[in-house]
């Protein structure tokens, strides 16, 4: 297993100011990834990478192929690719059919998560109109990580928390505004 | 395997080697084949704008298609071909390691429901025609114009086993090598390598690179953010 610490953000519809307050609340010098994945156009250029970049003094990279993983980064899935991890070192990408409508899909980068990062996994699912995700922050909870899943009620969109919090069994579930922080403390711990 | 409910890999590979036809059955069921027409636009924008005024400059042009699935990115590229008068003196050569997919480029026929992408992704790319005209519906089924398919030679190839078989002007090969490793890559790169003449054009997907491969120092990426690179040596 790896020490290396993963946190997997999925969000759609009305994610985008929660995530960039996320990002401007995590710490440096922990060692730990962020691995962002949000629906988004299949043509949109890159401005999310200069976005983020803009709210924290870590890198934030848009990840290429055999994207080796570098601990202390913010990894952003690329338009019109789902993302996976090819082991505990390297990204792999995928342009097969979509799921769930969505090229990136949540569940395809959670799922992989789940599997190459059992219980070192940090899952955040955030506002959406869509059923991506609920799935694989279930496939994450039962390696025995922590899952978040934003208040649906703070949510501009609820369907996608409200999917999660069907199936999984013990989230943290938090208003949208408080993500950042509690995120935060919980990797100073 | 889940498809035909194999109890092990074992009796999967019996199967494999004592009956010839499943390995094109197995193929069809691994390979991924989903393609779109003028996807990732912009980079279909770059080659009308830089690499066809260059094409343009010879008698006659080849263009590789390597794992072409379906044949949309083929079909796109006869367009491109036909809106700068080229066509009629190019061969778009599409090749695929899943002989069942490249039946479908020979019939030309695509599904209706995605003309309305296909049709914004075309404007995108700089298209100025209406899109419709390039093509005939019937019930659920678009017919692409003979015109293009009389211009393309459709064959099976296997970037990993087999070899070079001609020399082209511009090669595609966009979101393949992300299913290979790191050596696979390289050896493939090397393939296209001698598949191009002098100054041909290879391009790739909008997330994969040369950068790295034994191929690198020959190439020089275009100026406009496009994975397009032109062969200098």
């Amino acid at each position: 297993m790896s020490s290396l610490k993963m946190i997997m953000i999925g969000g759609s519809a009305g994610s985008l100011e929660i995530i960039l307050n996320i990002v401007s609340e995590l710490p440096i010098n922990t060692g730990f990834c962020c691995v962002i994945i949000i629906h988004r156009k299949p043509s949109s250029e890159s401005i999310l990478q200069d976005l983020f970049s803009s709210k924290t003094p870590l890198p934030v990279k848009e990840v290429e192929d055999k994207e080796v993983i570098v601990p202390g980064t913010i990894y952003l899935a690329p338009a019109d690719y789902h993302l996976l991890f090819e082991n505990t070192t390297t990204f792999s990408l995928d342009a097969s059919e979509k799921v769930h409508f969505s090229r990136p899909s949540i569940d395809v980068s959670f799922e992989s998560a789940a599997q190459v990062f059992p219980a070192s996994t940090i899952g955040i699912l955030l506002s959406g109109a869509n059923a991506d995700g609920a799935k694989g922050l279930q496939k994450i909870e039962t390696t025995g990580s922590v899952i978040i899943v934003q208040d649906p009620n703070t949510a501009d969109v609820s369907y996608m928390p409200n999917q999660a919090l069907k199936i999984v069994q013990h989230p943290v579930v938090l208003p949208g505004d408080e993500i950042g922080k509690y995120l935060r403390n919980l990797l100073v711990q | 395997m889940i498809i035909d409910r194999f109890p092990s890999f074992a009796e999967l590979l019996y199967r494999v080697k004592s009956d010839p036809d499943y390995l094109t059955r197995l193929i069809q069921e691994l390979t991924i084949n989903v393609t779109e027409m003028f996807r990732d636009p912009l980079m279909f924008k770059a080659i009308r704008e830089h690499v066809l005024p260059i094409l343009a400059t010879h008698p006659f042009i080849r263009i590789w298609h390597a794992g072409c699935a379906s044949g949309e990115e083929v079909y796109s590229m006869a367009i491109l071909l036909e809106e700068a008068n080229l066509l009629h003196k190019s061969l778009l050569y599409a090749t695929d390691l899943n002989p069942s997919v490249i039946e479908n480029i020979k019939k030309g026929i695509f599904p209706m429901n995605q003309m309305k992408l296909y049709s914004e992704n075309y404007i995108q790319s700089g298209g100025k025609n209406d899109f419709s005209t390039y093509y005939t519906a019937k019930y659920d089924w678009a017919k692409f114009d003979e015109k293009f398919r009389q211009r393309m030679i459709t064959a099976t190839h296997n970037l990993v086993s087999d070899r070079s078989f001609n020399e082209f002007q511009l090669i595609f090969c966009r979101n393949v090598l992300i299913y290979f490793d790191k050596q696979l890559q390289d050896r493939v790169l090397r393939l296209f390598d001698d598949s191009l003449e002098k100054f041909g054009f290879l391009v790739l997907g909008s997330k994969e690179n040369i950068r790295f491969s034994p191929i690198t120092h020959k190439f020089r990426q275009l100026d406009n953010k496009q994975k397009i690179w032109r062969r200098i040596e």
